[in-house]
């Protein structure tokens, strides 16, 4: 069936972007990974969107569109956050960002 | 000629229909971020000290009022709640309620703000511009009436918060604070996007009343999809709730976050992220009721445990008080798993007498923690009571209120949401809250006993302590409040009983 190869993409973008911010260690990589998850909803919205009927369909495409919006807007600051942290320590690596323990 | 045909096509789309009385509150509040910015932008010289928290408190004020004429409407029995905006927002009861609290989160950091901002030599008008937005996007969010509109009011709400955890860029731990709340932030506003996918494919719609017209008409043959989406939009709404297991970054950034931030995320943040929780699950899959109950029971009880039992090895006091809010977290939780009206009037009453707790308690923790943002270990607090008895007092009202001491609106709150979990038969629940409520009591008090009882001889004089008008304004309006519902609740319990979410479906 159609709509299942579609989930099953946005599944493993899904997984890949979940690996990505557990596993990776550098702030600009994370980020990249948070940016393949809201990909993977993406292609979920617009796959469930074909599936029902027009307006469903409009629905799951407008949907998506705000999506890729709002993490435009949410790269905007997290880069922001990021450069603020290298111009202080030079280094992006988020394991060493660690003065509040406990 | 291709402007003409543009015009032409333009006449076809039909706007939908705004009620500009019903979003006043959200218009006010915007306005007000942009006069600000407007203000700055225009003027040469520095204004007046405080005009910009004039501003932010006379705004948190008008939207207040502009509630209040709402709420006249919406609880008239003819006329009822609505929904506006092509079914996109509701107003209700519930939505005007949330307005109040997030207003009133507002206001009173935004009085904290004015004297840190001076002292941190921080001064302008971005902190309230960013609050103001960040309060626009927690309304949006409790008046969402679409899977769509919750998630652009949290990233609303979100982002502005990232930005302003971040703002006292000199000191290190803020820049962490804003680096890991961004991280984990982002991280779970995607979880709760994949989930509300999920729930649109299940539904076919994002428009709550459709949603649960949907699920009250239908048998599901396949509920895969729909439990997928609940159990990941409660990973959302968790985080923002900073309930357990969610709730790794509640310590770290109320600890780095400049202290009335903190006061807002505690406040604002929270009480959006019950409104989005209450309306969508309570209210929109009150048919699937007996699926996810289950999981927000479990949610309570790590949530009430480990908050209260981890705050007690703290020695710092804004990290202590970031473990107790988790605490209260979890009690709101208790109202909400009842799935009741009269749980989710408990939990309303709840997040009201909490948002005045919390900005007293981060209040007093901005003063106290002096220049630089950094006395909050709880030597600091060490004979406060012979340095500053007002403020000590002050202090232990809302240490004494999140114990849940009779006579305070704290009490009596604790007792509401436990009291619904009894008649929704939650025994175990109940009492798991009861003996958490113990256990956090003794982490209160003692930094009432090193504020009272501590022999300063010896030891040295702690930072010396200012009051200024701005925050005390706002420590004595939370301390009236929370001792005259401690005494005198009935207005306010008859408000949170009026306020139960109502879902509409979008034809209406």
């Amino acid at each position: 069936m159609l709509l299942n190869q579609f989930l099953l993409l946005g599944a493993v973008l899904f997984c890949i972007g979940v690996y990505g911010v557990l596993a990776r260690k550098n702030g600009v990589l994370v980020l990249m990974s948070i940016e393949l998850i809201l990909n993977s909803v993406n292609i979920n919205l617009v796959a469930f969107g074909m599936m029902g009927g027009d307006a469903a369909a409009i629905t799951g495409q407008v949907f998506a569109l705000f999506v890729i919006t709002v993490a435009a807007a949410e790269v905007g600051v997290g880069l922001a956050i990021v450069l603020l942290i290298y111009r202080n320590r030079t280094t992006v690596d988020l394991d060493e960002v660690d003065l509040m323990k406990g | 000629m291709t402007a003409a045909l543009l015009f032409a096509q333009v006449e076809k789309v039909a706007t939908p229909k705004l009620d500009w009385a019903a979003t006043a509150p959200l218009l006010i509040l915007c306005g007000a971020a942009l006069l600000l910015l407007l203000i700055s932008s225009l003027t040469t010289s520095r204004p007046a000290r405080g005009t910009y928290a004039v501003i932010t408190v006379l705004a948190s004020a008008f939207a207040i009022g502009t509630a209040g004429v709402l709420w006249a409407r919406v609880t008239d029995a003819e006329r009822g709640a609505f929904t506006t905006a092509a079914g996109a927002l509701t107003v209700d009861g519930f939505s005007v309620f949330f307005i109040v609290v997030i207003s009133l989160g507002i206001a009173l950091s935004a009085l904290l703000a004015d004297d840190y901002l001076r002292r941190e030599n921080l001064d302008g008008p971005e902190l309230y511009v960013l609050m103001l937005l960040s309060g626009a996007g927690g309304i949006v969010m409790a008046m969402a009436n679409d899977l769509i509109v919750v998630f652009l009011g949290l990233e609303t709400l979100s982002i502005a918060l990232y930005v302003m955890a971040g703002f006292n860029r000199r000191r290190a731990e803020s820049r962490e604070s804003a680096m890991k709340y961004f991280v984990l932030g982002a991280f779970s506003s995607a979880f709760l996007l994949y989930g509300i996918a999920f729930i649109y494919g299940a539904t076919g719609s994002t428009n709550l009343g459709d949603i649960a017209g949907f699920l009250n008409a239908n048998t599901l043959e396949h509920t895969g999809l729909l439990l997928g989406g609940f159990a990941l939009l409660l990973v959302g709404f968790g985080f923002k709730a900073s309930a357990v297991p969610f709730h790794v970054w509640t310590p770290d950034v109320y600890q780095g976050a400049p202290t009335p931030v903190t006061a807002f995320m505690a406040s604002a943040s929270k009480a959006a992220a019950f409104a989005a929780l209450l309306r969508v699950f309570v209210s929109t899959f009150a048919e699937y009721r007996l699926d996810w109950q289950p999981l927000i029971w479990g949610i309570a009880v790590l949530t009430l445990v480990v908050g209260s039992v981890l705050a007690i090895v703290q020695t710092d006091v804004k990290r202590m008080m970031a473990y107790s809010s988790i605490s209260h977290a979890g009690f709101i939780l208790v109202g909400v798993q009842a799935a009741t009206a009269q749980g989710v009037s408990a939990a309303l009453f709840y997040v009201l007498s909490y948002t005045f707790m919390i900005v007293g308690t981060f209040g007093v923790a901005t003063l106290v923690s002096g220049k630089g943002d950094e006395h909050h270990g709880l030597e600091a607090y060490r004979g406060l009571s012979r340095r500053r008895p007002g403020l000590a007092l002050t202090f232990t009202v809302f240490l004494l209120a999140q114990a849940g001491v009779p006579l305070t609106s704290g009490f009596l709150a604790k007792f509401y949401v436990i009291g619904a979990a009894v008649d929704a038969h939650s025994y175990a629940l109940a009492l798991i809250a009861m003996l958490s409520s113990v256990v956090s009591a003794f982490l209160y008090l003692r930094i009432v006993v090193a504020m009272y009882m501590t022999d300063e001889e010896g030891a040295e004089p702690g930072p010396r302590v200012r009051v200024p008008l701005g925050a005390g304004v706002a420590l004595g309006l939370a301390v009236a409040f929370t001792v005259v519902v401690g005494i005198l609740p009935q207005q306010v319990v008859h408000w949170a009983d009026r306020a139960i979410p109502v879902v509409l479906a979008s034809g209406r």
